[in-house]
């Protein structure tokens, strides 16, 4: 008694939402439009608009008399960015950005390698969390705490006083540059805290590139006769530089914007931030706030061109 | 046999991976010290003395209270805007190649890559051009923006993990493209949503950089936390509110932590 044989090609579920979902496997390309139209219309038109929206103002200028921008396109306000006093600001803040990536990476290496190499188990759950955890704790918090920290009458003086080495912190406070009247006020501060703020952006991509790095690597070096320096210098470091290199585009980008520290922990002397920060503000010369922008977007544009071509973005 | 004693780590390496971690934890515990401290008017170390009164004067501030209401609001809306748009962008780049794919992925994460000042700034002057006016929504626009990423960085993960025959699977036994989604793709992503969702409510619980351009006269916690640190009222009022947005961050940080701990990695922070 022969069954009639079901159907090869089932009848459309029928109704809009059958008819919808036929549609979406034919025409794939219609869901893939329809699923990214929404973050595109977002990102594209909000974000790029507005990124695009700034980059014209940097070239209105403002009049120095009625204090009116001027919404005709030239280069002045560009030529006002070379004004010693500005350039100062994005000298300090490059160089500022420069060492804190430094000393980001001398003290991220040993935490890194212990985590990538020596870790297991549970530490290593544990200094993953050790990480994780002051990375993504609120930065302001962070911020309040070292002002405590630093501040003339805060724990860090008190601790010197116990080790009657007060006269040190003394000795480096009366220093030009670096020193000021207590080090809640001064470079020194300043620097100190955004090493520590930035400094888990650095210790996560070194470690993965540490990770891969196989153990019997370093066991041959030695094998061979190297010292652990020379097999730091030969074979760790070079392994691990991608990763610096990937660290260090984080920790060199939030400094150069960064403009909440260096107020509430530093001189009067101002950063790119800060500048852009006054200057669309109390000064109301948003073309100049502008321009101020687009100096860091310029810098990050050639650091991530060298960071792709060492490879770093493989270590991200 | 050199190689022999490789498994125990050489002292100094001990010493300076634990220096390295108290650097980072110490000052964060400090702040609860100081949220006790008897002192009102400077940073005395050590404090003179302990008292739990500060909680019941923060309890009473309604300054506080009111940026703690807008924080939790606008990271709630924040972070379903964040979802939705994460989530959509983050499947469209992982079950498809198509032209543009990389610009894609490189334009979600270009709000973080770029420092936040750029993102607060851009939104600003946008504003202004096209007389928007400040309000919770210009807020709710720039923090959902940065948002993104998070939710889109922990499924895009997810789905890498995720078999693409389950979904096939699914269509050969007859469920339309709808039921698939709700009965096959959703539950596999739903922890990697909600680890993001999680980090990003925690993102935008904290931002303050972009927020002070795009806030106008409102106050969120974190520009409540900064009026007072630079125009310091009661100090120790700062604090508690400091100690009370650690919980409220590192709660949902530890529960994201947990939701993808095997194989997914919690990624896509930055200010």
């Amino acid at each position: 008694m022969p069954r009639a044989a079901a159907p090869a090609i089932l009848p459309g579920s029928g109704g809009l939402r059958g008819a919808l979902s036929d549609l979406f496997w034919r025409k794939p390309k219609v869901l893939l439009l329809l699923m990214l139209l929404p973050p595109l219309l977002w990102l594209g038109v909000v974000y790029i608009g507005s990124l695009f929206a700034l980059l014209a103002q940097s070239f209105f200028s403002i009049d120095e008399y009625s204090g009116l921008i001027n919404r005709e396109f030239t280069l002045k306000t560009y030529g006002d960015l070379f004004q010693a006093a500005n350039l100062d600001i994005i000298l300090r803040t490059v160089t500022m950005a420069a060492l804190v990536t430094l000393a980001s990476a001398i003290v991220a290496l040993p935490i890194a390698y212990y985590a990538a190499r020596y870790a297991r188990g549970r530490w290593k759950a544990l200094f993953y969390l050790g990480i994780m955890l002051p990375l993504w704790s609120s930065y302001l918090v962070k911020i309040c705490a070292w002002k405590l920290i630093l501040a003339k009458e805060g724990i860090l003086t008190w601790l010197l006083g116990k080790l009657h080495l007060q006269w040190l912190l003394d000795a480096w406070l009366s220093l030009p540059v670096v020193g000021g009247n207590s080090l809640s006020v001064s470079f020194t501060g300043t620097f100190i805290v955004f090493v520590y703020v930035w400094l888990p952006f650095m210790i996560l991509p070194v470690q993965a590139a540490l990770e891969r790095v196989p153990g019997n690597l370093v066991e041959a070096s030695s094998d061979l006769g190297a010292s652990p320096g020379q097999t730091f210098r030969n074979v760790l470091f070079p392994l691990a530089l991608p990763g610096i290199v990937a660290g260090s585009i984080f920790t060199f980008s939030l400094t150069l914007g960064d403009y909440i520290i260096p107020q509430i922990i530093g001189t009067s002397r101002l950063f790119i931030g800060q500048a852009v920060y006054a200057q669309q503000g109390t000064a109301g010369n948003i073309p100049l706030a502008a321009a101020f922008t687009v100096v860091p977007i310029i810098i990050m544009g050639f650091y991530l061109w060298g960071a792709k071509r060492m490879g770093a973005f493989d270590a991200l | 046999m050199r190689s022999d004693r490789g498994q125990s780590a050489p002292l100094g390496l001990k010493v300076a991976a634990a220096c390295g971690l108290l650097f980072l934890h110490l000052p964060i515990l400090l702040i609860f010290v100081y949220a006790f401290t008897t002192e009102e008017k400077s940073f005395v170390w050590p404090p003179p003395g302990l008292t739990t009164q500060w909680f019941a004067v923060t309890w009473n501030r309604p300054d506080v209270w009111q940026a703690l209401s807008l924080s939790v609001r606008v990271a709630t809306f924040s972070t379903a805007i964040a979802l939705v748009l994460g989530t959509l962008c983050s499947a469209a780049v992982s079950r498809t190649k198509f032209f543009g794919r990389e610009t894609i992925s490189l334009l979600v994460i270009l709000p973080i890559a770029l420092p936040g000042i750029i993102t607060g700034i851009a939104l600003r002057s946008a504003f202004a051009l096209t007389d928007i006016p400040f309000s919770f929504w210009t807020i709710v626009l720039g923090h959902a923006t940065f948002c993104v990423v998070v939710v889109y960085n922990n499924a895009v993960a997810r789905f890498r993990r995720t078999s693409g025959s389950m979904i096939e699977a699914s269509m050969d036994l007859g469920a339309d493209g709808f039921q698939t989604f709700r009965h096959v793709v959703l539950p596999n992503i739903a922890t990697a949503l909600l680890a993001g969702g999680m980090l990003a409510f925690a993102l935008s619980f904290d931002e303050v950089i972009v927020t002070t351009f795009t806030a106008g006269q409102q106050q969120t916690l974190p520009i409540w936390m900064l009026e007072e640190l630079i125009r310091p009222r009661q100090r120790p009022v700062t604090n508690v509110v400091a100690m009370v947005v650690m919980l409220v961050t590192l709660l949902p940080i530890l529960a994201a932590y947990y939701l993808t701990r095997d194989g997914d990695q919690i990624a896509g922070s930055g200010k």
